[in-house]
């Protein structure tokens, strides 16, 4: 292990540059742990979020040596082996300052794929049952556990190419709704889905589920939307 | 330009696709068989001329060829190029009327007779 680890920390708005900093290096020092250093050690200035520190928050998202990582759960001896990092804000988002992002327009795009849940039932009423053995359940399992980091927001080429594209976090939460029984929104969601910069945007690059921290695949709920929606498209269910 | 566009090009883009793949099939065959029988060109246009058969396979390709690919133009058009999609969606246009009125003339000089 390195004595030290020789740092880079963008500093400013989008029109700024990294900055090199020496952090001491410590046994299981994540990226956040490092960054932390430096705000209350150099630069009280410096700017990040963070919150639970144990990768349940999906706040701490930040790009290390290039790749977006969640930064609390990412140890900096497993990204580098030269003691060097680079450390920026993620890609394909506004720099506020430093090392937050605005997320504003990722989060205004879950809302415009219709990514939100439409109840149907009260209060008053009985409990859906749902088998976990359902297929739709099933479906909707493998990509419930997304913890919005943005992290495949920011691994993502169609995003940065296409700025419509309502990108791989919102879709893939789009994806689970679909597969919720209880939901009574589902052809509002797929005519989300089908605009322009939807779904049939995406490329497959994988790019999101290589990058995923929860190990999701966000490309293959893509695929299952993109299937859903032209079904319904060619059955003219969707106006 | 609807709201479903993005389902409604993907849908026409893959079905153009469907009807492309067994007509490139075909037309590989053909070139293979014209290559290995040695047909001269007067024996080539001796069997298209006038063929029915010929002129509606290759016009098909050609509609099915002008879809496909000025669909896959307007995204790049609006990824690499930057443009709106509306302006992609109006270049993409004009790109597949070109397809069609050169594949199409084409097709007539080696079916009309």
């Amino acid at each position: 292990m390195a004595e030290e680890y020789e740092v880079s920390i963008w500093r400013g708005d989008a029109t700024g540059s990294f900055v090199d900093y020496t952090v001491p290096a410590r046994a299981s020092q994540t990226v956040l742990d490092i960054v932390t250093w430096v705000q209350r050690h150099i630069d009280p200035s410096l700017s990040y979020r963070f919150a639970c520190r144990v990768g349940m928050c999906g706040s701490c998202a930040m790009n290390v040596n290039g790749a977006p990582r969640w930064t609390c759960r990412t140890h900096a001896s497993k990204v580098t082996s030269s003691g060097k990092l680079q450390i920026a804000p993620l890609r394909n988002l506004p720099v506020i300052k430093d090392l937050a992002c605005d997320m504003s327009e990722f989060f205004d795009k879950w809302k415009k794929a219709e990514a939100r849940f439409h109840p149907t039932l009260t209060r008053h009423d009985k409990m859906e049952p749902i088998l976990p053995a359902n297929p739709a359940r099933v479906a909707a399992s493998a990509g419930i556990e997304c913890i919005n980091c943005a992290v495949c927001y920011s691994a993502c080429d169609t995003v940065a190419w296409n700025t419509e594209y309502l990108g791989p976090a919102a879709l893939n939460r789009a994806w689970t709704l679909v597969n919720d029984v209880r939901d009574g929104g589902q052809k509002e969601r797929l005519q989300a889905v089908s605009a322009d910069g939807g779904c049939h945007a995406c490329h497959s690059h994988q790019s999101c589920q290589a990058y995923c921290p929860n190990q999701l695949n966000p490309t293959a709920s893509i695929a299952g939307l993109k299937k859903r929606a032209m079904g319904a498209y060619l059955k003219g269910e969707l106006k | 330009m609807t709201s479903l566009s993005g389902v409604r090009l993907y849908t026409w883009q893959r079905l153009s696709a469907a009807v492309m793949a067994p007509l490139v099939v075909l037309h590989l065959g053909t070139i293979l068989y014209a290559v290995n029988a040695g047909l001269s060109a007067a024996e080539i246009l001796a069997r298209t001329q006038g063929s029915v058969f010929w002129g509606a396979i290759y016009s098909v390709f050609v509609l099915a060829a002008a879809i496909h690919a000025a669909i896959g133009l307007r995204a790049i058009l609006v990824e690499w190029a930057r443009l709106r999609p509306v302006s992609a969606g109006w270049v993409s246009a004009g790109f597949a009327l070109v397809l069609l009125v050169l594949g199409l003339r084409a097709v007539g000089a080696v079916v009309l007779s």
